[in-house]
């Protein structure tokens, strides 16, 4: 499953996509809104859901090489913050869906690791 | 290659202001058009024909030197172009023993040497045609180019471009090799103020940054990127008059130093404890303050060392050890791959 095809089966926004979004493949999946704990739980690779949406969700992706932050209930982060993903090249997306229903749909599409 | 053919498309930033944004997402190749000159790729060595001799001798020229187009010239002067396309024509009169003025192109468009190679690109898209004889500022014939040999041209300027990282990766991983002393280390410092969260992050990324430059492997990157990162959110966070962290890099060991001399820690165990966190509800808003901080420090370093004093302020050491074949600085990385 790459990372295109979860867009569009979730309807989710690009907020930034500075990587070819169809050769990204998630490999497993993360969900907290405390930072030390994605610190320790997520892997690499993996699709952290938060509906954190301040700038240090990018400084903790890019340190852990999340394939993409899934910013869930319509919180939007500030331009900075968008600027400085670009910058580091990490993936933000957003939904108007809570954490719950994304990680459910994430698990029904068979990203269950 | 598709990205090399833009020419057939509409200038993406024709018209527009090119703030940083937009710069930033011009293409090395569309900024390569405009820093590579027509004359760096054109093919110098001219091969010519007399307007009197005969088309059969086109038909061989082009068969010896494999090219489909030669330069027609009279005295040293450029009086036209014959092509594959009109050999066909006088292939199909059955002509072959006339001469090439007959069937030569003499409404020639050409190109200065001097000019960038958007120029060609613009011309080539223009007029539909697969050469264009090139001129130098005293309107002499100095060149011919193709779009293969623009096309080669960037992928010659990409490759030395790659070719320039690859050597800027090499020597930074090779760092340590070649300078002797008893003991080589390489120091990076930060200073980390109270709140920043502006900031948060912005040291322990450039940490791991370093490493990977310096030949680490991504799991050491990573490992050392987490510890510092507890460390440097926990002095944004509790060190009230802000705080220093140190990385020391030796090839084998990195030793990471982060004090303040804030309020200091009034039980260490206790603030080791997954879970315990002394952070206000506003920071814990934030998602900081999870109780996480120190536990994930122990857990990413071989060694840890934190002492505090209420009051005085807080030391906190850590060291990680890189094993034979993790070492940075020495080229393993590089010579492995």
């Amino acid at each position: 499953m790459t990372l295109d095809q979860i867009i569009k089966e979730l309807q989710l926004e690009i907020l930034t996509a500075p990587q070819e979004i169809s050769e990204i493949k998630p490999t497993s999946g993360y969900i907290s809104d405390m930072l030390s704990c994605v610190m320790t739980g997520a892997k690499s690779h993996s699709i952290w859901v938060t509906l954190q949406s301040h700038n240090n969700i990018v400084a903790v992706a890019c340190l852990l090489d999340v394939a993409a932050i899934i910013i869930t209930e319509g919180a939007k982060p500030d331009d900075e913050t968008i600027q400085k993903a670009r910058d580091e090249g990490v993936i933000l997306l957003a939904t108007p869906l809570n954490s719950f229903h994304v990680v459910g749909k994430l698990w029904e599409l068979g990203l269950r690791d | 290659m598709r990205d090399l053919d833009f020419s057939n498309q509409p200038p993406r930033f024709k018209g527009k202001v090119i703030t940083d944004q937009l710069a930033g997402s011009i293409t090395r190749v569309e900024e390569l058009a405009y820093i590579i000159r027509i004359n760096e790729v054109m093919t110098k060595t001219l091969i010519t024909i007399s307007p009197d001799a005969p088309m059969s001798a086109v038909v061989d020229l082009l068969r010896e030197k494999r090219i489909s187009g030669i330069l027609v010239t009279e005295n040293d002067k450029l009086v036209g172009l014959i092509s594959t396309e009109d050999l066909i024509k006088c292939l199909i009169n059955g002509e072959l023993a006339v001469p090439v003025r007959n069937y030569m192109t003499t409404d020639l468009i050409t190109l200065n040497s001097f000019d960038f190679l958007t120029e060609a690109l613009k011309t080539f898209a223009r007029t539909g045609l697969g050469r264009l004889p090139v001129i130098d500022e005293n309107k002499q014939l100095v060149g011919i180019i193709t779009k293969g040999d623009i096309t080669y041209g960037f992928l010659r300027a990409l490759e030395h471009d790659y070719h320039e990282e690859e050597v800027r990766r090499y020597r930074a991983s090779h760092l340590f090799e070649d300078i002797e002393s008893d003991r080589t280390s390489l120091i990076l410092r930060y200073n980390i103020k109270h709140y920043d969260f502006m900031h948060g992050g912005a040291a322990s990324s450039n940490i791991k940054k370093a490493l990977l430059r310096l030949g680490a492997n991504p799991q050491l990157a990573r490992r050392v990127g987490i510890a510092v990162y507890e460390a440097e959110m926990n002095l944004i966070i509790h060190a009230d008059r802000g705080g220093s962290i140190h990385v020391e890099i030796e090839p084998h060991q990195i030793s990471i130093y982060a004090w303040d001399d804030g309020p200091g820690i009034a039980d260490i165990n206790l603030a080791m404890k997954p879970g315990y966190s002394t952070a206000t509800e506003e920071i814990r808003e934030l998602g900081f303050g999870a109780g996480m901080g120190l536990f994930n420090i122990s857990r990413c370093v071989d060694d840890m060392k934190l002492e505090s004093e209420i009051g005085k302020g807080t030391q906190l050491n850590m060291k990680v050890f890189l094993k034979e074949d993790e070492s940075v600085g020495e080229g393993y990385q590089t010579e492995k791959e």
